[in-house]
């Protein structure tokens, strides 16, 4: 029986070509704009460490107090070095790390080449666990690397093609800032996005990738000066690099793995013991009012997922809800411009289920044909937003299984949707009054 | 004519027209929001810097092995370096004017302070942005000074980069001048930054903040130029050449720094950039928002106008005999045309009607997500005309159709 509503739909679309293309092109346009903007929301909203977000923490010390607030209330974004240093020293966390950007210079063994300039984080050796950064050969460095300040250095994959042409370099020599440091691992295209560990310096999204992890305490001890944002409350008393680790400006980025709730609330009252404890020691003159919050609590706080994006979401859903009426429309009017046909196969006995079969086959197989020059429009839409996004956000959108199914699907339950009150319609066609009327 | 026998006629197709009505008001509230947002971004980006950008370019550039930043030596080492480096590119031929800064408007990279009227104020009255620079940055940029006087040589300092220290004179914008001192001239006057003081020399017309993801105010024009070469482990130099010479000159001032001194990094791709790309690539994003809304307008737009010719193609199918009996009782060709016509405008007026509530409510809500400011009523009055026309232009076809139906019609059967 469906092959026949199958040749029947294939008819009836045949005999009106111009009303067929049209729901075609409507459903067509309307699912491919969807999903083109969908691609995008989808990549920068993703979980860039779903296995374990929910243990990662980021904590935030009010050390400015109602002066430095946002109007919110809230708290700096960033740590200053006292603070980052005291929880450091701490460790009351399962693993945490400081870091802070860096951007120093590599100087090629090639003395012919030009020195390069590389981006990167000075962090302590439990970032490489915490993170569960991958890795193509050796590890991280070890705890006694970050007390003795050791001189060695994670690169990537893509550094580690540039200078060592992408051969095991572990144990081989980097000069860094005019230093040699030693290789003790290289990550395997480890590049997250959203880059989470650092959101208020890369703002979300990164088009460049770290390039080096040096040790924290090492990158200090030698004023490898932070690249990324500092913000001050009160001009540093002393200048310099040295200066800034003097202030109350912040410009650190922490992290800290907290595996279940009950340690995150542990973790959080010692935060606010602290801010107490500075409270009374007279560093702060204002109540604790600290923040520990876990990675997509964090990300969302942050704003990651750029308002301009959800828009434009919301707003090709529109489209898509407009060409849905639109399909409905065209299809109530084919359907009952066939109400006579409708009449002689309800006289000849045809059940009201049938009906609803014959005219939801075709409305179906409007969707897949939309489906499929969706599916075509997508590709081209994904492909272009490469052109008029901003580079970090576009060159994450991609087509994959996944996103074309999801296409193919929407375009035909959207249809039969917007087909089931046509249907519904031509369901009701009165035989007697039809026939009657020829 | 009268509307009585459109107003029957439409009852019968209920359905039909409440989808039409509604598709059009759907329509109607996303494109008026969509050409909202597209006005909002084409006035960003339409936005002055204040700045002569043609023939400019960018140098920004890192040294190696230079002393550490904070280094008692390290601030006059990398000082002569700089200035070193500005002559060489002064030499450069077709270079027309050359100047050491921290930054430019639209840059992206920025120091803002919190300006004050007086030492121990506890609010800023305004936040502006620091721009760093010699006594030819002005020139170099082809800012319009409007009251006061320029930086000479004489009034320019040299410090390091986390060295807050104020020089004793500043240059302000105008906008921040205003902000300051209302209704007064603001040269002589002293501001403050964190209990420093200095004095106010000058006020140049125009000139943009570095940062442009904030939304077009004001506040993006409050900015303050301080005479000082910043020398930290990065250097920024700004190029103005001759007309028509700019790329060679941005070729050849590679060549020339690194073989007047190696000792530094100059990104192949990031490292010597000129202003017109600067600007494309910090209106990206908006470009960006403006073209997606386009694309979407146009295709809603298209979509709504075939799904108008479809209906009311199946209208004047359905009613081909009446229409033959009207003709045949005397209507005239034109009477059918303007039949059609006026059942289009009622149906789009509906349409309108609703969709006015709901762009207006759409608006509002976008207001409290996603601090998009209110759209003014002229938005909506377009989107209102724009489709009342467009349902016009798009029954006209089948209604034109519709009025050659022969009045012979009548006397065949349906």
């Amino acid at each position: 029986m469906f092959a026949y509503y199958l040749e029947l739909a294939l008819r009836s679309l045949k005999r009106s070509p111009g009303l067929t293309i049209l729901m075609v092109l409507s459903i067509g346009f309307g699912v491919a704009a969807s999903m083109t903007t969908y691609s995008v929301f989808r990549a920068v909203s993703g979980d860039p460490i779903p296995w374990k977000s929910s243990q990662l923490f980021v904590p935030q010390i009010d050390m400015w107090g109602p002066t430095g607030r946002g109007d919110d209330g809230e708290p700096p974004v960033a740590m200053d070095y006292t603070d980052a240093m005291k929880l450091m020293r701490d460790h009351r966390a399962k693993l945490q790390s400081a870091m802070y950007q860096v951007s120093p210079s590599i100087v090629p063994a090639d003395a012919s080449k030009h020195p390069i300039n590389v981006s990167g984080h000075a962090v302590y050796s439990e970032f490489f666990p915490m993170l569960d950064v991958p890795f193509k050969y050796g590890n991280g460095w070890s705890a006694d690397d970050d007390e003795q300040r050791a001189a060695v250095v994670v690169i990537s994959s893509k550094l580690n093609e540039k200078l060592f042409g992408g051969a095991n370099s572990v144990g081989k020599t980097v000069n860094v800032e005019g230093k040699d440091y030693r290789v003790v691992g290289v990550t395997n295209d480890w590049n997250p996005q959203p880059r989470f560990y650092d959101v208020v310096n890369s703002g979300g999204f990164s088009t460049g990738l770290d390039d080096v992890f040096l040790p924290f305490e090492r990158a200090i001890a030698l004023s490898i000066p932070n690249d990324g944002n500092t913000n001050c409350n009160a001009i540093p008393a002393e200048s310099g690099f040295v200066g800034l680790q003097h202030s109350s400006c912040v410009w650190i980025a922490y992290m800290a793995e907290l595996d279940d709730a009950a340690t995150a609330s542990t973790y959080k009252a010692y935060l606010d013991g602290y801010a107490h404890q500075q409270q009374q020691s007279g560093r702060f003159a204002w109540a604790p009012n600290n923040r520990l919050r876990n990675l997509p609590d964090w990300l969302d706080s942050q704003h990651v997922v750029p308002s301009d994006t959800k828009v434009s979401l919301l707003v090709a859903l529109g489209l898509l809800i407009v060409c849905l009426v639109n399909t409905a429309g065209l299809l109530l009017a084919k359907f009952l411009r066939r109400s006579s046909e409708i009449g002689v196969r309800r006289a000849l006995g045809a059940q009201r289920l049938s009906i609803y079969a014959q005219f939801l086959t075709e409305a179906g197989m409007i969707g897949l044909a939309g489906g499929v020059l969706g599916l075509l429009l997508t590709g081209v839409g994904v492909a272009s937003v490469g052109w008029v996004l901003p580079k970090d956000i576009a060159a994450l959108a991609r087509v994959d299984l996944m996103l074309l199914a999801m296409t193919l699907l929407i375009a035909v339950v959207a249809t039969l949707l917007a087909g089931l009150y046509p249907t519904f319609r031509a369901a009701r066609v009165q035989p007697a009054w039809q026939l009657k009327s020829n | 004519m009268s509307t009585h026998p459109i107003l029957a006629a439409l009852r019968r197709h209920k359905a039909g027209v409440i989808l039409i009505a509604l598709q059009i008001a759907l329509t109607l509230a996303i494109v008026c929001n969509a050409i909202f947002i597209i006005g909002q971004r084409v006035d960003r980006v339409n936005r002055p810097t204040g700045i002569d950008e043609a023939n400019l370019f960018v140098i920004s550039q890192q040294w190696v092995g230079t002393p550490e930043d904070g280094a008692p030596d390290a601030v006059e080492k990398i000082d002569s370096l700089v200035r070193a480096d500005l002559d060489t590119l002064r030499r450069l031929p077709g270079v027309e004017s050359v100047a050491a800064t921290n930054s430019l408007p639209l840059f992206n990279s920025s120091m803002i302070n919190g300006i004050t009227l007086t030492p121990d104020q506890k609010n800023s009255t305004l936040s502006a942005t620091m721009f760093l620079g010699d006594e030819k940055l002005m020139s170099t940029l082809g800012v319009q000074l409007v009251a006061g006087r320029a930086f000479t040589a004489a009034d320019v300092q040299h410090q390091g980069f986390r060295d807050d220290a104020l020089p004793p004179s500043v240059i302000v914008s105008q906008a921040a001048a205003e902000k300051l001192f209302p209704n007064q001239s603001a040269v002589g006057k002293t501001i403050y930054s964190d209990t420093k003081g200095t004095t106010i020399i000058g006020v140049v017309k125009l000139l943009e903040s570095s940062m442009v993801e904030t939304f077009g105010n004001n506040s993006d024009y409050y900015t303050i130029i301080e005479p000082v070469r910043q020398d930290g482990n990065i250097s920024r130099y700004v190029v103005k050449t001759r007309p028509g010479q700019q790329a060679a000159v941005m070729a050849a001032a590679r060549t020339a720094l690194f073989s007047a001194n190696p000792e530094r990094v100059i990104d192949e791709d990031r490292g010597i950039r000129s202003f017109a790309e600067i600007r494309h690539e910090a209106y990206r994003a908006d470009r960006g928002m403006a073209i997606l809304m386009a694309v979407v307008c146009l295709i809603m737009l298209c979509v709504t106008a075939a799904g108008i010719v479809g209906l009311t193609s199946f209208w004047v199918g359905q009613r081909h005999r009446q229409i033959g009996v009207r003709r045949a009782l005397g209507a005239r060709k034109v009477d059918i045309l303007h039949y059609f016509q006026i059942e289009n405008l009622m149906i789009a007026g509906g349409g309108v009607v609703v969709g006015v509530v709901l762009a207006v409510g759409l608006n509002l809500w976008l207001m409290s997500q996603y601090e998009m400011p209110r759209m003014p009523v002229i938005y909506v009055l377009i989107g209102m005309v724009a489709l009342l026309a467009l349902g016009q232009a798009a029954v006209f076809v089948p209604a034109r159709r519709a009025s050659r139906v022969s009045p012979i019609e009548a006397t065949r059967a349906a």
